[in-house]
């Protein structure tokens, strides 16, 4: 028995009084809904900067440093230092099927490297092809990263990470250009693409030259590798692929598996976790504060409908006394409270969207690291929805509460009121 | 067919007859101001036949406005019986009554009770809204209803813009709007001048000489004289009760 048309037609034809009163609550709702807009929105650019930064070293990866046995093992003394070597990613691959991709990595430090008249100090990693995909190091347009041929010929051949570039290019094409590591030429195949990178393990990828494992033995004549990077096919696989690596690098390197300090492990997807969290508590913590704001808007709403109850109450009291059930006393109210909340919803939207693009813009052309850090403002669907809900909520209670009062008036009170 | 409708009829009549308009027996209304308890009415006993035409009077403190209030189930009584048309409503909630206000009780007020911010067409419009009345016979019952009252060339202006006795006239209108079985006026003519006032007595004797059944709550004999029964009511108990003598 709840006929809207009629409803609003109730509504039509007794809304309009305190004027001034409801400019100012519509404000109040406008101000609000700004604000939780706003907020909401930072913390969405921020979750996905942080999410974003998160993936820089690389997405559900794990990384393996050799380290020293803690245990007496097989006649082997504690305190043993270990090193793996480059075959043992085929050992892995071969005994771990869950590995999707894997690469062995060496690091050195203090390479000269030059361009030019440009001479600078940087470290130099030698990768197998598979690194790039693995640590997110994406060739820009017009080049590539290292492949398996390079690997094969051992071929001079670098790809420079998006920093050392513009140390050494300037705004110049790179690509095809010849470099010189420690005096020996390398040609330039491709740039990484700029990303943001908020976990590191021997410096950010920006600065570093990567080139073929093979080229790299063959230069600096390395035996042992700096780690191993690995990638389970599925991320959730990621727990049972450490516990196998402990039983296969425990097999050949003869260590107990169940010693935890003989390998050190990075577990990206354990802090991708972490950082998931971390954005989930910065956006619930800017999303209470913008909601408490709407919050007093609210408020206001609801103010305004008791005085709007009660400067109507004979009219409630008559339209009783007519028949009017429950539903038609508390409806219109409910819907002139809602119309109040959208119209300041929708004016507090507009304008924080229209901000939220002029502080992206903003975002985007200033130079500042903290900026950068923080992330354009994004009002994402996720945004808009939060908000509106919160809105029809208030704008709901705003109108319920006041309106049950006015029904639980008896009629012949109501009529009587003066 | 019934087949014994004859045979039966000395029997089964009393219980066909249409029951009482009003019935009330052993009605107490107690007013519970928290330090004290204020009888208002104390076991009223009243029946009301169909297309009676009655007046209910009595001093002010009396206790008829309460009366009027329980009759019109505008309010419920503390302890008795009360069956309005046949429908006990002692015990029905805010909703049952708002649907038995609708459907057979009309209110004329002393003070007219029309909402000022819509026109005269919507006020008498909204019971027919209430009850669910569709479009076109809605409107066919309210433009009727103009010029039953005989103001069809005033059903757009607003009540602000009516006279008194207008508004009156609007105000009977819509109580009459949803055919109710009971028509409750208090004071109708307490706030009108008395040419008014005589044109809305006419109307109402006109309506009772239609068959309406009308209770009039007053404190004017002049009123109560020209309806065709008289309760006065004093300190919450009936004290009189008989037909009024016709005045010429």
């Amino acid at each position: 028995m709840f006929k809207l048309p009629l409803i609003l037609k109730l509504f039509r034809r007794t809304a309009g009084i305190n004027r001034k009163r409801m400019v100012m609550t519509v404000a109040a709702i406008a101000w609000g809904t700004l604000s939780i807009v706003l907020l909401l929105s930072f913390g969405e650019g921020l979750k996905r900067n942080l999410t974003k930064g998160s993936r820089g070293l690389g997405e559900g990866i794990i990384v393996i440093w050799p380290g020293a046995t803690a245990k007496v093992f097989a006649g082997f003394p504690q305190g043993r230092n270990l090193r793996f070597v480059p075959e043992d990613i085929q050992l892995l691959e071969a005994n771990i099927p869950e590995i999707a991709l894997s690469s062995a990595e060496m690091r050195r430090w203090g390479n000269t490297v030059t361009y030019g008249r440009i001479t600078l100090t940087k470290p130099v990693v030698g990768v197998e092809p598979s690194y790039g995909e693995l640590r997110n190091q994406l060739p820009q347009s017009g080049g590539r990263f290292l492949n398996l041929r390079d690997e094969e010929l051992k071929r001079r051949v670098v790809f420079l990470g998006n920093d050392l570039k513009d140390e050494l290019f300037g705004d110049k094409d790179a690509i095809g250009e010849t470099i010189y590591i420690n005096k020996t030429p390398f040609m330039v195949v491709g740039i990484m693409v700029k990303k943001i990178q908020m976990g590191t393990y021997g410096g950010p990828d920006a600065n570093n030259a990567v080139v073929p494992l093979s080229t790299f033995r063959a230069l600096f004549g390395r035996r042992y590798v700096s780690d191993l990077v690995v990638r389970a096919s599925a991320p959730e696989l990621n727990e049972a692929v450490k516990k196998r690596l402990y039983d296969v690098l425990g097999g050949k390197y003869r260590f107990d598996p169940t010693d935890e300090r003989a390998l050190s492990m990075w577990d990206t997807v354990e802090s991708q976790k972490i950082t998931a969290n971390i954005s989930i508590g910065i956006e619930l913590f800017l999303g209470v504060i913008g909601g408490l704001t709407l919050l007093i808007g609210g408020i206001g709403v609801a103010n305004i409908m008791y005085a709007v109850v009660k400067h109507r109450t004979k009219e409630i009291g008559v339209q009783m006394a007519l028949g009017a059930k429950r539903a038609y006393v508390i409806g219109p109210l409910v819907v002139e409270s809602l119309s109040l909340t959208a119209l300041g919803g929708v004016i507090g939207i507009s304008v924080g969207v229209g901000l939220v693009k002029v502080l992206a813009f903003v975002q985007s052309k200033a130079d500042s690291e903290a900026l950068e850090f923080m992330g354009a403002p994004t009002f994402s669907f996720a945004v808009a929805f939060t908000t509106v809900v919160l809105l029809g909520a208030i704008g709901f209670l705003a109108g319920y509460f006041p309106s049950r009062r006015a029904v639980s008036i008896q009629p012949a009170v109501a009529l009587r009121y003066e | 067919m019934n087949l014994f409708a004859g045979r039966n009829r000395s029997r089964i009549q009393p219980v066909m007859a249409p029951p009482p308009i009003i019935d009330m027996s052993g009605l107490r209304k107690v007013y519970d101001t928290g330090a004290i308890e204020v009888e208002a009415l104390m076991g009223i006993d009243l029946k009301v036949e169909r297309e009676e035409f009655l007046a209910i009077v009595g001093p002010s403190g009396s206790g008829k406005s309460t009366l009027l209030n329980i009759v019109g189930c505008l309010d419920t009584p503390t302890a008795g019986s009360y069956r309005l048309d046949g429908e006990e409503v002692a015990e029905l909630d805010v909703d049952e009554l708002a649907d038995i206000r609708n459907r057979k009780v009309g209110f004329v007020f002393q003070s007219f009770n029309l909402l000022p911010q819509i026109t005269a067409y919507e006020n008498v419009e909204l019971p027919l809204l209430f009850k669910g009345t569709g479009g076109a016979e809605r409107k066919a019952r309210v433009e009727h209803l103009f010029e039953q009252v005989g103001l069809a060339d005033r059903m757009k202006h607003r009540p602000t813009e009516l006279s008194g006795g207008q508004m009156q006239r609007v105000a009977i209108a819509r109580a009459l709007a949803c055919e109710p079985a009971l028509v409750l006026a208090d004071e109708p003519t307490g706030n009108l001048d008395t040419t008014s006032g005589k044109d809305i007595m006419s109307l109402f004797e006109d309506l009772a000489a239609r068959g309406h059944t009308m209770v009039l709550i007053t404190h004017d004999n002049a009123i109560a004289s020209r309806t065709r029964r008289l309760v006065r009511i004093q300190d919450g108990r009936i004290v009189e009760d008989r037909p009024t003598t016709a005045v010429a």
